[in-house]
């Protein structure tokens, strides 16, 4: 059975509108050729794949169902959770628990503890840990070519695993490789090392922590795998908020001036006033106010991490619309003078069709550059707010919540320093792809930048 | 000129009026003082004697906005929102849930503020615009390409990464500055280092690339390209003429910032433990401190509109193609 959460639907309306987005940018001549040059571009192309690969990751993390696991003796275990896609797929990550922290491809625990071998004689050692290297008779002599043959056996996995691609590919559109653009090779180069690295991690993740385990003994692997969902929901779901306010304001601002831009300007330099930290912070502060006193409001711990994320993203949201509000008014401001509106005002177009079929097209391309800039910086954005603890709930998974909790174990000796290090290597990814993705969409759509 | 001064401060009063209708309503109005009163005794289980208490001893206990028992005028000025929104008009403050006065606290909290926020303003300026300069000198190379890259990878990693690993390497393994911590006067010094140091790092992609397209936009017009006609070296087009026109702009950019420096940064106070107006705001969030929170919020929306005022004024006196009236 299928179950949602308010944030999950929303994760699917933002896929929807996104394909609706290309389907209807694709039959306009004015949109098409900037995309164009955006797929001609290789780092384009690079970027793109890499962020739709997050994207893919944080769909099958969406999609929730009931799903009976496997006890460890193999048997079905009667009481059903409801788990994602993603879940499911990374079982062996999310059972295999150990006790405390464990190092990247370690077999023994973190600290000494005393334990009793075989003989009696109790010992004061390094543990060996339950799952992270336990098929090992030997780990200090077997470790090292028992990783290397699993990375080969993998990497040959993720190489196959490519060229079925490539050969789907090839049959669906024959053309595909002798044509001029280079979009499609340069997608399926960067997917190639997409493969090999998902390969190797797939084949060594049921038998190491590839990077270590966290206090409670939690692959860190799996928390930063959860954690790519709550960035792209906080990027995607307050970039939906913020759009019709935005828009909407901001053409009606610049198109019909007089008191409705008088009072739309007087609301946007409000709003932007107020520093946004301590905005978001005041309305977080209320909305906890509101759930702890409302708790028969949310059944579950969930449904009430759910709540609070989708809450996060609305504050964020409403205080970040004011930004592109000021670009529209700015340029519909400068839109409506042109010939062209002027001329279809004198043949008798209604107000909202001028506005629909005349401005708002012409402004497309600001929203565009404004999407692809905004997106990395809220995902940077709920670190930061995670660490003030006015961010997303401390039981979701999130990178803000990852480098929260490992700041403190820097100062442990030896130092913790892998969840850190994998929130860092997640995020930098997502959003450096993001940025350079952005850049690429900027150079192709803002008129100033054509040569 | 001063025309426009008093109209522009004029319209100071209605923004600072919604700001503070804004926070009003997000403070008293979302949620009951009764909500606050319990989230702040702890449990579920407080008795409502506790809660009244509570409230009598910070003056939550009016009527939010009519209070039908006075008389006269006293109906509306015996209210929350007289007592607690009003104030703050004249920097009344008041006390904060911990019973302190918070117009001492940010008095004397806002030195150390300024100690990091200053030098890493000056510092990242000049940082920024140096290698702004040097990507437009070597514009079309491998140099400006891989700059521009360099530019987008510093962007993308989280100001939370730089502290932390600025306090690893620099603070404990190479000993260099303490990690965190602050003393006043003098000594301050060897604990501002550190904090300013990482300030610029983390400031400098996106400030290189913001200056770089200033530059590049004064670059394409036309007196540059006389300038380079009539035979001036590149240098000296760069210096004498970009830079020189460019600096309206960076300005005026800098001028909307200067009164929040008072503000602080959240991330770096608290994490660098200096006891500035940042780790003030930072500690009254977690500690669900509405009274400050709500101060700090009217203070900072009241510096960033004067920041935005002395721009406009900055503008008339830096650029005479300006004119106001």
């Amino acid at each position: 059975m299928l179950t949602l959460l308010w944030t999950d639907i929303a994760m699917f309306g933002l896929v929807i509108g996104v394909v609706v987005a290309i389907w209807r940018s694709s039959k306009k001549e004015h949109l098409r050729r900037p995309w164009a040059k955006v797929f001609n571009n290789r780092v384009g192309v690079v970027s793109l794949t890499v962020v739709l690969v997050f994207l893919l990751i944080g769909v099958l993390d969406s999609v929730r169902l009931q799903y009976h696991d496997r006890l460890p003796n193999g048997d079905r275990n009667e009481h059903a959770q409801t788990l994602s896609v993603l879940d499911i797929i990374l079982t062996p990550l999310r059972l295999q628990v150990e006790k405390t922290y464990s190092q990247p491809f370690s077999s023994t625990a973190y600290s000494k503890e005393m334990s009793v071998d075989k003989a009696g004689v109790s010992r004061w050692t390094y543990p060996r840990l339950l799952y992270g290297g336990a098929h090992l008779q030997n780990p200090e002599s077997d470790k090292q070519a028992d990783i290397l043959s699993k990375l080969s056996k993998g990497l040959a996995q993720g190489i196959a695993a490519w060229c079925v691609l490539v050969f789907i590919v090839w049959l669906l559109k024959k053309n595909v490789f002798n044509s001029q653009s280079k979009g499609a090779s340069t997608s399926l180069l960067t997917l190639l090392v997409v493969f090999c690295v998902v390969g190797m991690a797939a084949s060594l993740a049921p038998y190491y922590h590839i990077l270590g385990t966290d206090k409670v003994g939690e692959d860190v692997l799996y928390q930063a795998l959860k954690s790519i969902r709550t960035g792209l929901v906080i990027g995607g779901l307050t970039t939906i908020v913020m759009l019709p306010i935005a828009i909407s304001l901001g053409l009606m601002a610049g198109f019909f001036r007089g008191w409705i831009d008088d009072v739309i300007q007087y609301v946007y330099t409000t709003l932007s006033s107020i520093p946004g930290v301590l905005l978001i912070a005041a309305a977080i502060l209320m909305a906890q106010v509101y759930m702890a006193n409302n708790p028969e409001l949310f059944t579950t711990v969930e449904e009430r991490a759910d709540m609070r994320l989708l809450l996060l993203c609305l504050i964020l949201g409403i205080t970040s619309w004011t930004g592109l509000c000021r670009l529209l008014r700015a340029e519909t401001l400068k839109i409506r003078e042109m010939d062209y509106v002027v001329a279809a005002r004198a043949l008798g177009v209604g107000r909202f069709q001028l506005l629909k079929r005349h401005v708002l097209p012409n402004v497309m391309h600001l929203v565009m550059i404004t999407i692809a800039l905004d997106f990395s910086g809220l995902v940077l954005a709920e670190a930061v707010l995670s660490y003030i603890n006015i961010g997303v709930d401390p039981s979701t998974y999130s990178w803000g919540n990852m480098i929260n909790t490992s700041r403190l174990e820097m100062a442990r000796e030896p130092i913790v320093w892998w969840s850190l290090t994998a929130a860092f290597v997640f995020m930098f990814s997502l959003v450096l792809a993001a940025n350079l993705f952005a850049d690429v969409v900027r150079d192709a759509f803002d008129p100033r930048y054509i040569k | 000129m001063i025309n426009y001064i008093i109209r522009r401060l004029l319209y100071v009063i209605p923004v600072l009026l919604g700001v503070n209708i804004l926070t009003f309503v997000l403070f008293f109005v979302v949620n009951t003082p009764d909500d606050m009163a319990r989230m702040q005794l702890g449990d579920k289980h407080v008795t409502q004697a506790a809660v009244d208490n509570w409230k009598q001893q910070r003056g939550y206990h009016l009527p939010l906005l009519w209070n039908a028992k006075e008389v006269g005028l006293k109906k509306a000025s015996n209210t929350i929102f007289f007592n607690k929104s009003v104030g703050l008009f004249v920097f009344d403050l008041g006390i904060s849930d911990s019973g302190r006065d918070i117009v001492a606290d940010i008095t004397q909290r806002m030195w150390p503020s300024l100690a990091i926020a200053i030098p890493s303003l000056i510092f990242g300026v000049l940082a920024n615009i140096t290698f702004a300069l040097l990507l437009i000198f070597y514009r079309s190379s491998a140099l400006e390409f891989t700059g521009l890259f360099l530019c987008i990878a510093l962007m993308s990693i989280s100001g939370l990464f730089y502290i932390i690993a600025g306090q690893y390497f620099i603070g404990k393994l190479l000993a260099l500055t303490p990690i965190s911590g602050y003393a006043p006067g003098i000594d301050a010094f060897k604990f501002i280092l550190l904090p300013v140091f990482i300030g610029v790092i983390s400031g400098l992609g996106a400030g290189v690339r913001w200056y770089r397209t200033l530059f590049l936009e004064e670059a394409a017009k036309d007196y540059v390209r006389t300038a380079r006609a009539k035979g001036l070296s590149e240098l000296q087009v760069l210096f004498q003429h970009v830079l020189k026109n460019a600096m309206i702009p960076i300005l005026t950019g800098i001028v909307v910032i200067l009164p929040l420096l008072f503000m602080g940064s959240l991330i770096t106070e608290s994490f660098f433990g200096i006891p500035g107006l940042g780790s003030y705001t930072i500690d009254a969030i977690s500690s669900q401190d509405f009274a400050i929170v709500r101060s700090m919020v009217f203070l900072g929306s009241f510096l960033y509109i004067i920041g935005l005022l002395m721009t406009d004024i900055s503008y008339t006196l830096v650029d005479p193609r300006v004119r106001l009236n």
